[in-house]
């Protein structure tokens, strides 16, 4: 189904769709985030998955790896982002078998923004692409709606991300710790899950550096305090 | 209908019982009767170079050329008939072409190798078609330098890239030969032609792969000399030498695959005349010293 002409155009030019999701669609309302540091990259994300009000999964895993050190993070239609990261998946698999060297975080970006942009009608798929490779090191990708790509030394996205601009641009440093921009990364997360209605659950995040992917997990029964495995 | 032969020669897709191809075989004769083409990879670059007999005086000089840009950091040159070599040419721009298009970066010289040798390869396989009568040598130069996105606006953020081996180096000078049966290897050296031979024989004097590298303007010179020592002077009078070259980001063609200048063209030829007459004054000295007793 394509979108229709729902919604309302306002008089001062604001168009007003509260049917954008299609009937019964499950939404990411979300709250996802990427961020350069030292030696790689950190995705984090909250684990709430809606049906409107309802929500469907509490322990949702938005961190979705499309290589062994490049990973996204997903935001807006479940289905979709989930259909187009397994695109992705199977294409760098496949080049890297090809190649016999593991891609590059640029060439996954490029894969999910043609993916993005070409169907732009029919997609709706915020993503946010980190990855580190030993040519570029970390990388942060971000291809919001319309399937444009940009690099970013950290990236925020998902309706929790609009709580959490002035929080990211306050503190977040280049070059951090592991151990701080983990920190960071939580923080950022545990402020969006607070003010935003579509935001919550656990924390997730995923370190990426030239060591491979170290996941994470921090559950709100302890307020976030301790690293779960 | 005379019948001569086994048979085994009439069609691809059909061995012979020891195991050949015969339509393979001939097709490596055609590229035998082309005129001589080489391909040198040094640590700064590629040079490629052709032997262009000249088929008839009407023709312009310099106005027909022989060696194909097919991306930007990448040439070809290729011995045999030249209308397959056009074709193929043209089937690399396009995998250079939709590789970008997929990948928003410039193929690596090895990847359009290997897909430019799986072409070769379908070649042989079929009934409809015959294989390529041209041996071709590739030349490239993967970009060191960390590249943008193809079409990225800005250079993107200076920060944020941790995690890099600074000392690890990336990309570099690549020379690939695929031969009709689609069979292709990575070369130091790379001849192909009628004087491939000679060619090769000069090629493995040079000092490729040591740690004392010659620079590409020393490769030019060299190319030059070997097309020159290779050209059989018997049979064709007349060639013109038609030369390219590609070098990293911070040599002469920024690394861009290109015509080598005029002036160090001539030079290079100049050059390449001296010491091919001074070899055969030896020569004439040698045989004088036999004469006399």
């Amino acid at each position: 189904m394509e979108f229709g002409t729902s919604g309302k155009l306002s008089e001062d030019g604001i168009h007003l769709d509260m049917d954008r999701l299609k009937k019964g669609e499950v939404n990411l309302g979300t709250s996802i985030m990427a961020i350069t540091f030292k030696d790689g990259v950190i995705l984090g994300a909250d684990s709430r998955t809606t049906t409107g009000a309802y929500i469907a999964n509490r322990v949702t895993d938005k961190l979705t790896r499309v290589h062994d050190t490049i990973w996204c993070c997903r935001s807006g239609s479940a289905a979709d982002t989930q259909a187009v990261a397994d695109i992705v998946q199977y294409q760098l698999g496949l080049f890297a078998m090809n190649s016999g060297k593991p891609p590059t975080t640029q060439t996954a970006a490029s894969i999910f923004q043609e993916i993005c942009y070409a169907n732009k009608d029919k997609l709706s798929a915020g993503l946010i692409i980190a990855g580190w490779d030993e040519r570029h090191g970390g990388q942060v990708y971000s291809i919001p709606l319309g399937g444009s790509l940009h690099k970013q030394p950290y990236a925020i996205g998902g309706s929790g991300s609009t709580y959490i601009y002035g929080f990211c641009d306050a503190n977040w440093k280049e070059g951090m710790e592991e151990a701080d921009a983990v920190n960071f990364v939580k923080e950022a997360l545990k402020e969006a899950i607070k003010w935003d209605g579509s935001s919550g659950g656990v924390i997730r995040m995923v370190v990426l550096t030239a060591k491979g992917a170290d996941r994470h997990l921090y559950l709100p029964d302890t307020d976030y305090k301790i690293r779960h495995t | 209908m005379t019948s001569i032969g086994t048979g085994y020669d009439l069609a691809n897709s059909i061995f012979s019982p020891d195991g050949r191809n015969f339509q393979v075989e001939y097709a490596v004769k055609a590229v035998e009767n082309g005129g001589t083409s080489i391909g040198i990879r040094c640590k700064e670059g590629v040079v490629l170079a052709v032997e262009k007999v000249v088929a008839s005086k009407l023709l312009k000089p310099g106005a027909n050329k022989r060696i194909a840009t097919v991306d930007r950091h990448i040439g070809v040159v290729y011995s045999g008939m030249v209308p397959d070599g056009r074709h193929f040419v043209d089937r690399a721009r396009d995998e250079a072409r939709s590789w970008r298009d997929t990948f928003k970066t410039p193929i690596p010289t090895a990847d359009l190798a290997s897909r430019m040798g799986g072409y070769m390869q379908a070649y042989t396989l079929y009934q409809s078609v015959r294989p390529f009568g041209i041996t071709a040598i590739v030349g490239g130069f993967d970009s060191e330098l960390e590249a943008p996105v193809d079409g990225e606006v800005g250079r993107g953020p200076s920060v944020g890239a941790g995690g890099k081996n600074p000392d690890k180096k990336h990309g570099g000078p690549f020379l690939y030969m695929i031969e009709p049966s689609g069979l292709y290897w990575g070369y130091y050296g790379a001849a192909t032609g009628k004087g491939r031979q000679a060619a090769k024989a000069e090629l493995e004097k040079l000092d490729l792969k040591g740690g004392a590298d010659m620079s590409l303007l020393e490769a030019v010179k060299e190319a030059a000399r070997i097309i020159h020592v290779a050209h059989d002077d018997s049979n064709d009078k007349e060639f013109e030498l038609e030369m390219s070259w590609i070098s990293g980001a911070d040599g002469p063609t920024k690394g861009r695959h290109v015509e080598v200048p005029k002036e160090i063209r001539e030079e290079a030829e100049r050059l390449a005349k001296e010491l091919l007459q001074d070899s055969s004054d030896e020569d004439n000295d040698k045989s004088s010293d036999k004469m006399e007793e």
